[in-house]
């Protein structure tokens, strides 16, 4: 039976199949719902990890344990599973082992658009790259086999459009392939010098192997069309070359984008006058090609940034560009926003009223750099926010008004490193923990705040409170954000306090179930005075009417959060009885 | 035949159900389909596309400019966008929904006057609906998308008791029956 699957998907249904048995990884876009789907397999145990070195780790252990593991991250996940996999390169597996990390060309929800294809092959393992829903699912099967017979963890990586682009896919059966014995060999697990020495040669045995393998694996496919023109992509731009050529150009079509085929590409490029290397972001193919002396045209036509799209191919390669219609104004842009009763608005507003330089982090409170708020001055990483902060009061201390923001999950994730930082180091730093009982930003993820297993079980909850306490913090304060006095007080004592504190700002999502939703306000026309203080807080269900220049609330949107009605001097938002 | 549906909107108003309504009716009619989104930040009351491409094969998942037959547009700020995307003899069916962006909310920009009056002045045809008050005559607000799905449909030659099935076994039992209602409304428009 064929049936309509998301990419994500499809990955999970590969794992499913191919019996693997334990999944641990942390969310992020675009590479969540693979994690969401598989946990809906009884016969999988699946869980979210506190963040991708955890399960990256988790995984490693389940498969020298023996068991087909697995762990799924975005690319900026890669990253912070780097030191892990790249000694697990070394230790090979036991059970096969795959990891799947999502690219995100085009930033659709990153904050970089880097190239995991460079960790694969720094980090020497192979990496399939799969173009749309049925490969997922298949090349999932053909990871774990090369796994165990290459004794190898094996790449899987997606990019936004393979990730979130539903197609046909045939399901399968699953194949139980159990669980292997564990037999006791440090010369192989226990990564000392004396034996990491000798697993290195064995690595680099191996990347010989496979590049063998690549030569006639059948995921690296030719179609000849007997044209001019030859293609050399993997992943979605071979669908989109595709689509632009159609059997008007040859196609080698990578699946296997490390190692890369050396006589196959040799071979292919001898048989078409131009060759053209299609590929998002970094120009791996084409140096590859490049040094082996191939003539081959790839970024000196395609960009290094972004997406390429059919359109994009057919104009630079063909020279047609299709006549597009537009209207002759400018349209505003449509930002994502936070929510209409979003629990971080409060802290925001205030963050702003107060002058201060805030320190950013990764999720959906990084929506408070925009405007009107504005309110944030540096973002970079998962967990900058806490670490960062104390970097910057070192350097600038006269500056004195700086506080840290980082949500529950970010916290968990890689700020309480930072903050045993603040503490042992002596810092006065202010870290505001933005606790809203979720993983937000990439879809409503249970973590290990909220009490809540990723298969829905109850379990332990992390007390932050004794958490800042036990790590050397003694200023610890509770607020409701939407508490907006309270929290101005807090801000303004804890930026003058002689100690680092920790501000927790607990809400719950307006998404979530916990959430109390409201009947929604009204501006009464007579008593709004046109002031405009309700805008401060940019809550999208508040606009300005044109005509009367007052103020009114979308009924749709407003959520009866009653911020608003804290900004209004004139008492003329109301509950709508 | 082969078709490229664009589906524009504002987060939060329902594109991702209509792709996946289109997804369970359009393979059922023997077509190779591929389904686009984008999830994450564009959840957050931005603007969301998603492409729906059907054929006998399909390759690229998405819809690149000049390409698409429809655009079903759940704002009018989101089809004024996208019309880029639209072949020269495209049809856009568009709710008549106005939803403030923020620069509009601000007061940095205004939100274009006339959009259904400017985009037929391009030689664009255009056919607005409001699905919100057909949606809210069928007890939920939030069926806009499947009224407006209801006013392609007879473009598309989707089978009603096919889609009222797909219906069935995608949205909640509680929300079937409004959702049916409001497909009727959808198809019964008189354009």
């Amino acid at each position: 039976m064929k049936k309509l699957l998301l990419g994500n998907e499809a990955v999970a249904r590969g794992l499913y199949e191919s019996g693997c048995t334990i999944v641990s990884s942390y969310p992020g876009t675009p590479s969540t719902e693979i994690t969401e789907f598989v946990a809906e397999y009884d016969e999988v145990y699946a869980e979210w990890a506190p963040n991708e070195k955890v399960a990256v780790e988790v995984a490693i252990g389940a498969s020298i344990g023996g068991a087909r593991a697995f762990a799924a991250m975005k690319h900026v996940g890669l990253n912070v599973a780097a030191d892990p996999l790249f000694t697990a390169s070394y230790t090979g597996v036991n059970g096969g082992l795959v990891i799947a990390v999502a690219d995100d060309p085009g930033m659709h929800s990153s904050q970089n658009e880097q190239d995991s294809r460079n960790h694969a092959i720094s980090s020497k393992l192979p990496m399939v790259e799969p173009s749309d829903s049925s490969e997922c699912k298949e090349f999932v099967k053909i990871a774990y086999e090369l796994s165990e017979k290459y004794d190898t963890p094996v790449l899987l990586r997606l990019t936004t459009r393979v990730a979130h682009s539903q197609s046909l896919t045939e399901l399968c059966d699953r194949t139980e392939v159990g669980v292997k014995p564990y037999e006791k060999n440090p010369k192989k697990y226990v990564m000392v010098p004396a034996n990491a020495i000798g697993r290195h040669t064995v690595v680099e045995a191996r990347t010989k192997s496979l590049i063998e393998y690549a030569e006639t694996s059948p995921i690296n496919t030719v179609e000849d069309n007997g044209t001019e023109i030859g293609v050399i992509a993997a992943g979605c731009c071979y669908e989109y070359a595709k689509e632009a050529f159609g059997n008007k150009a040859s196609y080698l079509k990578l699946g296997m984008v490390n190692p890369l085929p050396k006589k196959l590409i040799a071979d292919f490029c001898a048989k078409y006058s131009k060759v053209y290397v299609i590929e998002e972001l970094d120009p791996v193919i084409e140096n590859h090609c490049r040094v082996m002396g191939l003539n081959v045209i790839g970024k000196e036509v395609f960009p290094m940034e972004g997406e390429i799209n059919a359109a994009m191919i057919k104009e630079k390669v063909l020279g047609v560009k299709a006549e597009v219609k537009a209207l002759d104004e400018p349209i505003p842009v449509r930002p994502p926003v936070m929510c209409p009763g979003c629990p971080h608005r409060g802290v925001f507003y205030v963050l702003k009223k107060l002058g201060v330089t805030v320190n950013g982090d990764i999720g959906c409170y990084t929506l408070g750099s925009a405007a009107p708020l504005n309110a944030m001055d540096a973002t970079v990483c998962m967990g900058y926010s806490v670490s960062g902060i104390h970097g910057f009061t070192k350097a600038s201390a006269a500056n004195g008004k700086s506080v840290a923001v980082i949500g529950d999950s970010t916290f968990i994730h890689s700020g309480i490193t930072g903050l045993i930082n603040i503490a042992y180091n002596k810092s006065n730093s202010v870290v505001i923990v933005l606790d809203n009982s979720i993983t937000g930003m990439t879809g409503h993820q249970q973590n290990p705040t909220t009490g809540v297993t990723l298969k829905g079980d109850m379990t332990t909850s992390v007390n932050l409170e004794a958490l800042c306490k036990a790590v050397g913090i003694n200023r610890i304060i509770e607020v409701d954000p939407h508490d907006i006095e309270k929290v101005e007080a807090a801000v303004k004592e804890s930026l003058a306090a002689e100690e680092p504190t920790v501000i927790i700002a607990r809400r719950p999502c307006i998404m979530i179930k916990k959430a109390v939703i409201k009947k929604p306000l009204i501006v009464d026309q007579d008593k709004c005075k046109s002031c405009k203080a309700c805008m401060k807080i940019g809550c999208p269900a508040i606009s300005v009417r044109k005509d009367t220049k007052k103020a009114r609330i979308d009924d749709t949107l407003c959520v009866g959060c009653e911020l608003c009605v804290k900004m209004c001097k004139f008492d003329a938002i109301k509950i709508n009885d | 035949m082969s078709g490229n549906i664009m589906i524009v909107g504002v987060g939060g108003q329902g594109t991702l159900l209509a792709s996946r309504l289109l997804g369970a009716v359009l393979p059922g009619m023997g077509y190779d389909v591929k389904i686009s989104e984008v999830h994450g930040m564009s959840q957050r009351g931005g603007s969301v596309v998603t492409y729906v491409r059907y054929g006998e094969k399909v390759s690229s998942p998405i819809i690149d400019k000049g390409e698409a037959d429809f655009i079903l547009a759940f704002e009018q700020l989101e089809a004024a966008r996208y019309i880029s995307y639209l072949k020269p003899n495209g049809k856009i069916i568009m709710n008549t929904q106005k939803i403030d962006p923020m620069p509009v909310i601000t007061g940095a920009m205004d939100y274009p006057e006339n959009i259904p009056e400017k985009i037929k002045a391009l030689g664009i045809d255009i056919i607005p609906v409001d699905a919100l008050s057909m949606a809210e005559e069928s007890g939920s607000a939030k069926a806009v998308n499947v009224v407006l799905l209801g006013v392609i449909s007879k473009f598309l030659g989707i089978d009603t008791e096919h889609f009222e099935k797909a219906i069935e076994n995608t949205v909640k039992p509680k929300f079937i029956e409004i959702n049916k209602k409001a497909y009727r409304k959808g198809l019964e428009y008189n354009i």
